[in-house]
């Protein structure tokens, strides 16, 4: 990494290591190196190995390269390393040295995927990835998991949906403008979740803008790919800090997405200037930000009941938020509902993690322990605001996952 | 008593001592090497791992300055896989005398010490925690050297050539007939046995010690020992050795060695070697010195502190230590004081012990009449054989893995090194000390090596606890392995006494270095290791040991750094 100097944000990441005591909470915690022998564990490939590793010395190590990302071993560790942040950057130099596989450089595009199998072509695309001999095919020559979840491409995308849609009915009152941010699942695979976040918020006097927007860089940082990461990231910047500078909120439902531009992207890139901090703090979970209007008593109330009692997974990108469980705090208010939270760390998919060939059973292994909650629940509906860890719920645990968001609006009658 | 004979008895198993029994054997000369604690026992285990370019000496001493520029480049040549070639760098800091600059160049141009001037922006962008405001940089060909793998290099390499080595043998008396030295007698730690060594040349290699040594044979040799105090941070916070570009002073340089960053150092007079102790005072100046190169370095996580003596030799007083010239001096004693039989080589540097060596046995072989020229700067040492070495070559694992780290393709020592050993070879499931990456085999081939006497002297050989915990996880790993290993070669006989002691003595060992450093991390680091053996393992409350031939810990003969 190209360090600034004397930048303390990139000190405080870099020079973390410096706070680990080895007490090996971190590797008793991640779901990773519990289920596999070819991960060492955050301390090992975290701050242990990163004392060996030398800007200007060729890489000494690999196995950081089956770190999932999830963050687990941030979120134990009692004295504060930035453990998966540390392995994010020994990943890319990895990299950078040796090159990205085709197969990673493939699966990190979900924005250049999305406009090639979503829309009319959109059955056919579906048709070919469901296809036995092609998923063999693709495991054989690219390494992608023949079993793993692939989502299915939307006839229509999100972004056609709104700019098509009949205009709001407009509320009385002043509306507050916010930026809404679908990222590139909503936009190819599932545009329902981005329609429910539209019709919510409208729904509580918001005017719902939807910029111009890139891929948020998420799959490219943990794929190494950095360079691609800051493009990504610098575009979204410029779509963005025009609204955030005028405290526009911009608020998302993928929260890896949302995570990427407040945190990941600023952090692991080592972009500090004054227009990426806005962007970053003015960048919101939907719930996070429902629940601060609900703080405010901004918050409609208007929820039918719905006698349900649902399996709910905080995503590992959510709880790296750190801002505790917004979806459960505000689905808490609908009568009759109940969400009982999973308590599993991780469901191993991680991003594009369980897609690989090499680590779609580890990811199966480390998803197994949440797959079996949801199945002892006896539901046929599982909630989690993060659309990878849905399609992985769906794949693992057979029953059908949902975006809270999608839970809400039908609490609100709202038709989407 | 035994008696044992050999041509020439070297004493001491420092730098210089390995460094003159290599060249003795390569020229065909019998001879034994008697040290009285580990092999770097003394202060080549405790210097700051410098491999000079000269920099550092070319206005106040020139002709070290010469002699360092030359034999960094033999040591690069004759041993690179001691050696990391970190490059230095001289920078003008604010608080320094900008004229300096200047007749550095000049000093540099004039000894032959390689030197280019570079941007400063160029030097932040290397070291981006350098201080931002220096106004010029130097970059000079400084490096790291690893000064137990370079000892035990040279010893391996003079055992091929027939050479002995005895450690734990202290020297307690030389015999002199008439006006000469015919012979030693030593005190074998281990077994209390005495040793009686006839030889026809001793060459006295004890450093600090060697007015001590000189005494038994009734002469006068006045060495100064000048403690110098280091602290390690707990990683590498620069990869380039920083030296401040003015004249040498106290706590003016860091040096990236292995995985730390090594500031240093001071230079306090000590009336005995083996007595001296460390100050908060020293720590304080020596990070308050840090903060011109590093900004912030004081709150930076220090790893722990230690000390080593400077052997200075005076020849008539001089008026403060670092007035000394630090050329070293060969003192033949059959010209200097009429005894016969005896050389003493004293003073100098760990970059320049070979030339110290090849001066010492130029003479001593003469004496003996043999004429056969010095080789130690064209025959490059192998990677030591020994499993223990740390940076051993590969075991038996596949050449395909390893081809994957280019890192163990190079000739010199890499940061990584180990690193892309351990996994290469799929070996972190054995890893007996993590910090370091010493795995079992390591660990085990090194207690079976022969002369090893307790965990600290496996340190030496393997970095074992010498990582930001300090021992906190392998101690008890350690003593564990070695408790196995030993009652399988004695048989059900040696019990668990044994493996008591090398657990406490480890621990105090490490612990000595640590209390100087007690503040934020490593304060934390330092409760954890404490709820851990004073809490969990309970080991001060361990019975008291046996004594054990097989274990030589705190003997008064070998203890230093007191209180
Ligand atoms: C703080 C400090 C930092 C330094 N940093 C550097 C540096 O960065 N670069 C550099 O080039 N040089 C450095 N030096 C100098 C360098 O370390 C020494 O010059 C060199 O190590 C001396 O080696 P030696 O073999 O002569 O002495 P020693 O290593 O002291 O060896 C003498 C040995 O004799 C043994 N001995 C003593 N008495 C007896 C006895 N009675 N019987 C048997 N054995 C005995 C001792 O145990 C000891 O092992 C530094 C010195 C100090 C003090
Ligand atoms: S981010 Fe997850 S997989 Fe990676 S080391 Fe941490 S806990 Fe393990
Ligand atoms: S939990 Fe934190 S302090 Fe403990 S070993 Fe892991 S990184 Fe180090």
């Amino acid at each position: 990494m190209g360090v600034m100097p004397h930048d303390h944000i990139e000190l405080s990441l870099e020079q973390s290591l410096d706070h680990c005591i080895k007490c090996n909470i971190c590797t008793a915690a991640c779901p990773v190196s519990a289920v596999t022998d070819l991960f060492p564990g955050p301390k090992y490939v975290g701050p242990q190995a990163q004392r060996f590793r030398h800007e200007r010395q060729p890489a000494p190590d690999e196995s950081v390269d089956y770190c999932s990302g999830c963050r687990v071993c941030n979120e134990v560790c009692p004295t504060g390393v930035k453990i998966a942040e540390l392995n994010a950057r020994a990943r890319a130099r990895l990299v950078a040295e040796r090159g990205i596989p085709l197969r990673n450089r493939l699966i990190s595009r979900s924005e250049v995927l999305g406009r090639l199998g979503a829309g009319p072509q959109a059955p056919l695309a579906n048709l070919a990835l469901g296809f036995g001999p092609l998923r063999l095919a693709l495991e054989r020559v690219l390494g992608i998991a023949r079993a793993a979840p692939l989502p299915k491409f939307s006839r229509y995308t999100f972004r056609s949906w709104f700019r098509r849609r009949s205009a709001p009915m407009a509320n009385s009152g002043p509306r507050r403008q916010v930026v809404y941010f679908h990222g590139c699942a909503t936009n190819y695979y599932e545009p329902w979740v981005g329609r429910a976040a539209v019709a919510v918020l409208e729904h509580n006097g918001c005017e719902v803008i939807i910029a111009p927007q890139r891929c948020c860089g998420l799959p490219l940082l943990s794929n190494g790919d950095f360079a691609a990461a800051r493009r990504a990231h610098e575009a979204n910047v410029a779509y963005l800090a025009p609204y955030a500078l005028r405290g526009v909120p911009i608020i998302g439902t993928s929260t890896s997405c949302t995570l990427t531009l407040k945190e990941e992207a600023p952090e692991l890139l080592g972009m500090r200037s004054a227009m990426v901090r806005t962007v970053a703090e003015q960048t919101f979970d939907i719930f996070e930000y429902l629940r601060m209007m609900y703080e405010c008593g901004e918050l409609r109330a208007d929820f039918r009941p719905i006698e349900r009692t649902l399996p709910y997974h905080p995503p590992c990108q959510l709880r790296a938020h750190r801002i505790g469980r917004p979806a459960l705090d505000i689905l808490e208010l609908v009568p009759g509902l109940r969400l009982v939270e999973s308590h599993a760390d991780c469901c191993g998919i991680a991003g594009t993690y369980g897609l690989k060939r090499e680590k779609y059973q580890i990811g199966m292994d480390v998803g197994a322990p949440l797959f079996e909650t949801i199945r002892r629940s006896g539901s046929d509906l599982a909630v989690c605001d993060s659309e990878t860890c849905r399609w992985q719920i769906t794949h693992g645990a057979g029953v059908a996952a949902r975006h809270p968001i999608e839970i809400l609006a039908k609490a609100y009658g709202l038709v989407i | 008593m035994r008696t044992l004979t050999t041509d020439v008895l070297v004493i001491g198993g420092g730098a210089t001592g390995a460094g003159v029994l290599r060249d003795l054997a390569l020229r065909g000369i019998r001879c034994a090497l008697v040290e009285k604690g580990d092999l770097t026992h003394g202060t080549t285990g405790r210097y700051h791992g410098l491999l000079h370019s000269g920099g550092r000496y070319v206005v106040k001493d020139p002709q070290s300055a010469e002699e360092c520029a030359r034999e960094n480049e033999i040591l690069r040549r004759i041993m690179p896989h001691c050696i990391e070639d970190t490059g230095g760098l001289f920078v003008v800091t604010p608080a320094d005398d900008e004229s300096y600059a200047d007749r550095f160049v000049a000093a540099c141009r004039r000894t032959g010490v390689w030197v280019e001037e570079i941007a400063v922006s160029a030097a932040l962008r290397r070291e981006p925690l350098l201080n931002p405001r220096i106004s010029r940089a130097f970059a000079v060909r400084d490096g790291a050297a690893d000064s137990f793998l370079a000892t035990h290099a040279n010893t391996d390499d003079a055992r091929r050539y027939g050479a002995q080595v005895l450690t734990y043998h202290v020297v307690n008396g030389l015999e002199r007939v008439g006006d000469r030295i015919i012979g030693a007698v030593c005190e074998d730690l281990r077994s209390g046995e005495m040793v009686r060594i006839h030889c026809a040349a001793i060459i006295n290699a004890t450093g600090a010690w060697a007015g001590k040594i000189a005494a038994l044979a009734g002469l006068q040799v006045s060495v100064v020992a000048g403690k110098g105090t280091m602290v390690a941070m707990n990683h590498r916070i620069v990869n380039t050795v920083i030296n401040r570009c003015k004249m040498p002073d106290d706590g003016d340089i860091i040096v990236p060695i292995h995985t730390v960053a090594v500031l240093g150092t001071t230079d306090i007079y000590v009336p005995d070697p083996d007595v001296y102790s460390i100050t908060p005072e020293e720590i304080r100046l020596i990070l308050d010195e840090g903060e011109h190169l590093i900004p912030g370095v004081r709150r930076m996580r220090a790893l722990r502190a230690w000390a080593g003596v400077r052997p200075l030799y005076r020849e008539e007083d001089a008026t403060h230590d670092r007035d000394i010239p630090r050329t070293y001096r060969l003192l033949d004693h059959e010209v200097r004081d009429g005894v016969a039989g005896m050389v003493s080589i004293v003073g100098g540097k760990w970059t320049t012990y070979r030339l110290m060596a090849e001066e010492t046995v130029d003479v001593v072989a003469h004496r003996l009449g043999v004429t056969t020229p010095c080789r130690t700067a064209e025959l490059r040492i192998e990677a030591s054989a020994q499993p223990a070495a740390p940076l051993r070559p590969a075991i038996s694992h596949g050449s395909a893995a390893r081809a994957r780290f280019a890192i163990l393709a190079s000739p010199f020592y890499m940061l990584g090194h180990r690193l892309a050993e351990v996994e290469a070879d799929d070996s972190y499931g054995d890893l007996v000390c993590e910090c370091e990456l010493v795995t079992r085999e390591q660990l085990e081939a090194a207690i079976e090596s022969e002369g090893t006497a307790n965990l600290d002297d496996l340190r030496r050989d393997t970095r074992l606890g010498m990582g930001p915990c300090q021992g906190g996880f392998c101690t008890y790993r350690a003593a564990a392995i070695w408790h196995e290993r030993r009652s399988a070669r004695y048989g059900q006989a040696a019990g668990a006494a044994p493996a008591t002691r090398l657990l406490t003595h480890f621990l105090q060992e490490r612990w000595k270095g640590l209390t100087p450093t007690l503040w934020g991390d490593q304060l934390r680091q330092a409760r954890l290791d404490e709820l851990i053996y004073l809490e969990t393992l309970a080991v001060d409350r361990l019975p008291e040991a046996i004594p054990d031939e097989t274990i030589v810990t705190g003997h008064a003969a070998i203890a230093t750094e007191a209180g």
